[in-house]
């Protein structure tokens, strides 16, 4: 008797908190894709979005841009996880990278605002070169800049747990099989840390799909991502139900991600068989 | 061997500068006299007092830390409690499905929290505003908590809690003495970041704070979008000295964990070795 009381009690806080604040919402964001903004159920959502080439462009245009940031992310990201697992002091520069994500990402955004504008660190700088000021606020390539820049650290850490796990000694037995620098990374090195290279691609494509305040501070309205056309018709139209279809499609997305990005052993297994 | 070593800090020391020059960027302006992101003119402390005598702001900041405090508190209880519920069941489809549900808030983009918790909010009537920003922030730090509690409790060997019972502890002694005292670390870390999740967060609190309402996250994206303003600047030079406090608290907490842990573990060996020679 005793027992199922202390159960109860331990059970029915958190899964009252998984019943309304993660199956309901869900349902709920589903349900409201089925409404127009009189309230009316229909399906005409999901027909615009198909049949409107806009959102469709805009879909493609947004996971392009995520695509981008990720790989600019993981070029800088691998590099500096693998010399970070070989230098001294590592626990401190792991934590000198933790530090900027503690600053708030708005912070950094309007940093950017300073840093790219007319008269800014980054114009000035190219006037000591005799570089007439350019324009990189309000551009495509400053919202990738900046999204790649608060997108790191959630790069570095995953592949460096990965490399911190890899047996130093299968390194050192490809060397002295004689394989190449460049062999022992492709063959030995990268296969045995793609777990946390997907894990970080995880964690930077998705969020990177829903950035609609550096599209705003930064992009200049240029870019829209699917975070963007969200919180426009959440906040801006008052088309709910036009939002939470985008916002499905957002999930759906999402679940294609975690599906490409998981584990998935079997596969791995047969790989390394064959 | 040597060249090739120093090439690769030059990487990483380039890594750390591209990361730091923003902050900086911005510390170093909340110091000029003028009052543009450009052309730093001269030393001054006025952009400091200007933070501090701005009332509004003060309360915003106050807010956001009352917000945090509460919602990682109660997030670290009902996630400690949920780590426990999981651990106790035994059915692994249960377990999994639970798991899974528990992640959907990990990693679901922001946006999408923050868009259906506002209208779950709106079908129940409940006023956008503190409690909403409140709950909201409760509800996304959860996870982080169970996940950071979960490990230790698998980790907890079983024979500690029969030990415990057969020398007569009852359930809720076994629970206070020893399963809590435990998982302490866990609970500690999942405090922490549950803390820093809501601080950090803006998306969400955008989504679902009504007019009344503010978190210093929301205030700083109204303020920057209607351009530079010095005020900002000093207000992240005061943040950033903040999350380095935090940083190095949390360093040395871990650290003291640590060796703690390290010393028990060397103590239990000696014990043992004692017992065996």
């Amino acid at each position: 008797m005793k027992k199922s009381t202390t159960n109860v009690a331990f059970y029915t806080p958190y899964v009252m908190w998984l019943a309304l604040f993660v199956i309901a919402p869900m349902v709920l964001i589903v349900y409201q894709s089925f409404f127009d903004i009189s309230g009316h159920f229909t399906l005409a959502n999901y027909q615009t979005y198909f049949q409107s080439g806009t959102y469709i462009m805009m879909t493609i245009n947004s996971v392009w841009y995520a695509f981008l940031i990720t790989f600019a992310t993981l070029l800088i990201s691998y590099p500096t996880a693998y010399l970070l697992h070989y230098a001294k002091h590592k626990q401190l520069w792991l934590l000198l990278i933790i530090l900027p994500t503690w600053i708030n990402l708005l912070l950094k955004a309007y940093a950017f605002i300073g840093i790219f504008s007319q008269d800014g660190g980054v114009n000035s700088f190219l006037g000591m070169f005799g570089i007439a000021p350019q324009q990189f606020l309000f551009t495509d390539f400053s919202f990738i800049f900046v999204a790649a820049y608060i997108e790191i650290p959630f790069m570095i850490l995953p592949i460096f747990n990965a490399i911190e796990e890899l047996p130093e000694n299968l390194v050192n037995a490809s060397q002295d099989l004689g394989a190449k620098g460049w062999q022992t990374f492709t063959k030995v090195v990268w296969p045995l840390t793609i777990s946390g290279v997907k894990s970080g691609v995880q964690a930077v494509f998705i969020p990177s799909l829903s950035l609609f305040m550096l599209t705003r501070l930064i992009g200049g309205n240029r870019v829209i991502t699917l975070g963007t056309a969200i919180e426009e018709h959440f906040l801006t139209t008052m088309n709910w139900g036009m939002g939470s279809t985008i916002g499905v499609v957002l999930i759906v997305a999402m679940f294609i991600i975690m599906f490409l990005t998981g584990e998935r052993k079997k596969k791995g297994v047969r790989r390394h068989e064959a | 061997m040597k060249r090739k070593f120093k090439w690769s800090y030059l990487y990483l020391i380039f890594v750390f500068i591209c990361l730091y020059v923003p902050i900086f960027y911005l510390v170093i302006y909340s110091f000029s006299t003028g009052d543009r992101m450009s052309n730093f003119s001269g030393f001054t402390w006025k952009h400091y007092a200007e933070l501090f005598a701005d009332t509004r702001m003060i309360q915003i900041v106050l807010d956001t830390l009352l917000v945090a405090l509460l919602s990682s508190l109660i997030a670290t209880i009902i996630g400690a409690l949920g780590a426990l519920a999981i651990d106790r069941t035994s059915r692994p489809v249960m377990k999994n499905t639970i798991l899974s549900l528990n992640n959907i808030l990990m990693v679901s983009p922001d946006v999408i929290i923050g868009a259906s918790f506002l209208i779950f909010y709106t079908a129940l009537k409940v006023p956008l505003g503190f409690w909403s920003v409140l709950m909201s922030h409760i509800a996304f730090s959860i996870p982080i908590v169970v996940l950071m509690i979960l490990p230790r409790l698998q980790e907890m060997s079983h024979s500690l809690l029969d030990a415990a019972r057969d020398l007569g502890a009852s359930n809720y002694q076994v629970l206070t003495r020893v399963i809590v005292p435990y998982i302490t670390p866990g609970i500690f870390s999942g405090f922490f970041m549950a803390f820093t999740y809501s601080l950090d967060d803006f998306a969400v609190t955008f989504f679902v704070t009504g007019n009344g309402f503010e978190t210093l996250a929301v205030e700083i994206y109204a303020r920057a979008r209607q351009g530079i303003s010095l005020e900002i600047n000093a207000l992240s030079g005061v943040m950033f000295v903040f999350a380095l406090l935090l940083v190095v608290g949390y360093y040395f907490l871990q650290r003291a964990g640590q060796s703690r842990r390290a010393k028990h573990k060397r103590e239990s060996e000696a014990l043992i070795n004692e017992t065996t020679h």
